[in-house]
């Protein structure tokens, strides 16, 4: 099966306080359709991998490859043209801009990739929301829903441009077991029904044993 | 390619949200654009009207005949003496007429030239005012009446009656507003002068003119110029002074060396004769200016403050906006936009507030003796100090939002999002 991201001998050093080996060698694949989890210890390097994945970590050495292009060495513009069109992130805690909508949260990466109108955009953000039941909170302002509600928006964020991957840090850390499931159940059904790939840091055992691949981490290798 | 709908949104809604620190920073901008305004309208509005004081009835160029003493004397000439040391004494000026030698046809030629917007003959007389037993000594000037008008404004200076009285009245003169109150004189009484020579004229007074300066008002007064000429027994090309205007005034120091040579006669321009003026507004130009940088230094320090504590408030939204796919320079953007709409906002509502200042100001009775014409604080409304306004609050805003922009630009989402 083809791989929609790859990375070839990926090593990360932190310097600060002193030199220290963060990921070793990490040489893996994502094959398209696939929703694998990493998992490990605090400290195993599995966040700082992920970073790397989604482009905005750029301090590496090793070669990184998303659609088979090589992604590694490219611009701070060009990454977040790649990042804004290709790859949707969700976040442990939900990271919506407070001030605006929940509408206007969902709609604003599309905005930035300016590819449909501004009624299309809508038209789309609408649908993401419906298909997350949450389309009844569109007007809402971001900062006053709940926890649960926060993170399905977050996910229609992620969803808004159609990407190729959808990577998560720890998504369901900050949730209870009832939304864990549902963020879950989300996750699974875009893989089946839209044939998403998808990408999630966690910790949670029960999550990651349902997903199709574990990849766990140890002192900065895949083990 | 930058989405500037999307960078222009984010900006206003994090203005809109923070609507007290907007206001505050816009303030700063507004008072200080204010201040900058009526100080310099107000400031500008004196200088004018100094200036204007002396130099509008100062000519632009002024012909005479200087009593000096002769460059070369006798002695130089004979040539047995070239080779010896000369030592003369007590030299005397030369014995010259006070008259300009061939001032009509002067006065033609100068009509005719295209620089010069015109030239007024001018007699000059030492005179005395009898009244009653006392004498006043003072100078009475004979002049073409309604051609000084017309260049200079003299006519602001009439205090009481007009021009034109002086124009149709043979035997009249216009009469200095100091000797007036001495005298006790009012407009149709007569006056009687003696010259030098001890001859005595009755003039009828038609009008009353006050420069604003005592010492002028105090001896100087005005007739026609063929008047002056009689009373003096002399013929009608007796003319002591030519009084140029030019079209433009820089042209005058060029000017005034040429007929210098031309003419032989003693030219100055009016850099010479009132180059102090050109300082005292330097100087108070440099004041308002000093102050209102100043102001605008310290509003600039505000918007500065303003944006670094919203873009540390914001560090969230940055990491998230730029995990979305905004890059550094659309940050950049969003912050600079916000500190460019402050600048905006606050520096029209500076200009507006400048301007009704400036026009409470233009309405504030004043009223001085020195001053016939001046009967409210003189305003300088000149469109290019709002132009200028305007500029250094666009760029203060610039330069004080740039510093903050530049950080948001930098911030790392990872280390935000993983809370490091």
């Amino acid at each position: 099966m083809e791989y929609v991201l790859e990375t070839k001998n990926i090593n990360k050093h932190f310097y600060k306080p002193k030199d220290f080996h963060v990921l070793k060698d990490i040489s893996f694949g994502v094959k398209v359709g696939e929703f694998a989890s990493i998992m490990g210890k605090s400290g195993s390097g599995k966040s700082t991998l992920l970073y790397i994945l989604s482009t905005m970590d750029t301090d590496y050495t090793g070669e990184l490859y998303l659609n088979h292009e090589l992604v590694t060495g490219r611009s701070h513009q060009e990454l977040s043209r790649i990042r804004n069109k290709h790859i949707g992130f969700v976040f442990q805690f939900h990271y919506l801009l407070s001030e605006f909508s929940v509408l206007e949260n969902v709609m604003l990466p599309a905005k930035k990739l300016n590819e449909k109108s501004h009624a299309d955009i809508k038209r789309d953000a609408m649908q993401k929301l419906e298909m997350l039941h949450i389309d009844y909170l569109a007007q809402q302002r971001a900062s006053r829903i709940s926890g649960g509600e926060k993170q399905r928006v977050a996910i229609a964020r992620a969803l808004i441009n159609n990407p190729i991957i959808l990577m998560g840090d720890e998504p369901t850390g900050n949730l209870d077991s009832q939304n864990s499931d549902n963020v879950f159940n989300i996750f699974k059904r875009l893989k089946e029904e839209e044939g998403l790939s998808l990408l999630v840091v966690t910790h949670d055992e029960d999550f990651a044993q349902r997903t199709d691949r574990i990849i766990q981490m140890e002192d900065g290798r895949i083990i | 390619m930058t989405n500037w709908s999307v960078i222009l949104n984010i900006a206003k809604t994090h203005l809109v949200t923070k609507v007290k620190s907007t206001a505050t920073a816009a303030l700063g901008i507004t008072f200080g654009i204010g201040a900058y305004i009526t100080l310099i309208s107000f400031m500008t509005g004196l200088n004018v009207m100094l200036d204007g004081l002396i130099l509008n009835q100062t000519p632009h160029i002024h012909l005479y005949n200087e009593i000096e003493p002769s460059e070369s004397q006798p002695i130089s000439l004979y040539d047995e003496f070239q080779n010896s040391v000369n030592i003369v004494h007590s030299i005397k000026p030369r014995r010259s007429q006070k008259k300009i030698h061939n001032a009509l046809p002067i006065l033609s030629y100068l009509k005719k030239d295209k620089e010069v917007k015109g030239a007024t003959p001018q007699l000059r007389a030492q005179i005395f005012y009898l009244s009653g037993s006392i004498e006043l000594s003072g100078n009475l000037v004979g002049i073409d009446i309604m051609e000084e008008t017309r260049l200079s404004n003299m006519g602001d200076y009439i205090i009481q009656g007009s021009p034109q009285a002086l124009k149709n009245t043979e035997n009249g003169i216009l009469l200095g507003s100091g000797l007036a109150e001495k005298m006790s004189l009012s407009v149709g009484d007569r006056v009687q002068i003696s010259t030098v020579s001890g001859d005595i004229f009755p003039l009828k007074i038609v009008g009353f003119y006050q420069s604003g300066v005592a010492d002028v008002d105090n001896i100087q007064s005005f007739a026609n110029l063929k008047t002056v000429q009689r009373i003096l027994g002399e013929a009608q090309n007796y003319i002591t002074d030519i009084n140029i205007r030019l079209f433009n005034i820089e042209g005058a120091p060029a000017m005034a060396k040429r007929l210098q040579k031309q003419f032989d006669i003693k030219a100055t321009d009016i850099n010479e004769a009132n180059a102090q003026f050109e300082t005292g507004s330097n100087i108070r130009n440099l004041i308002t200016y000093a102050v209102s940088i100043t102001l605008l230094i310290v509003a600039g320090f505000g918007i500065y403050n303003i944006l670094n504590m919203l873009i540390y408030e914001k560090m969230k939204d940055i990491a998230i906006l730029k995990a979305t796919g905004f890059s550094g320079r659309d940050v950049q953007l969003i912050f600079m936009s916000q500190a460019m709409i402050i600048g905006v906002v606050g520096g029209v509502l500076g200009l507006l507030l400048g301007f009704g200042l400036s026009h409470i100001i233009d309405n504030v009775a004043f009223e001085t003796a020195a001053l016939p014409t001046i009967k409210t604080y003189p305003i300088s409304f000149d469109i290019s100090y709002y132009v200028v306004g305007l500029t250094f609050a666009l760029l203060s805003t610039f330069i004080a939002g740039w510093l903050p922009s530049v950080k948001a630009k930098h911030i790392d989402p990872v280390r935000i999002i993983r809370g490091t």
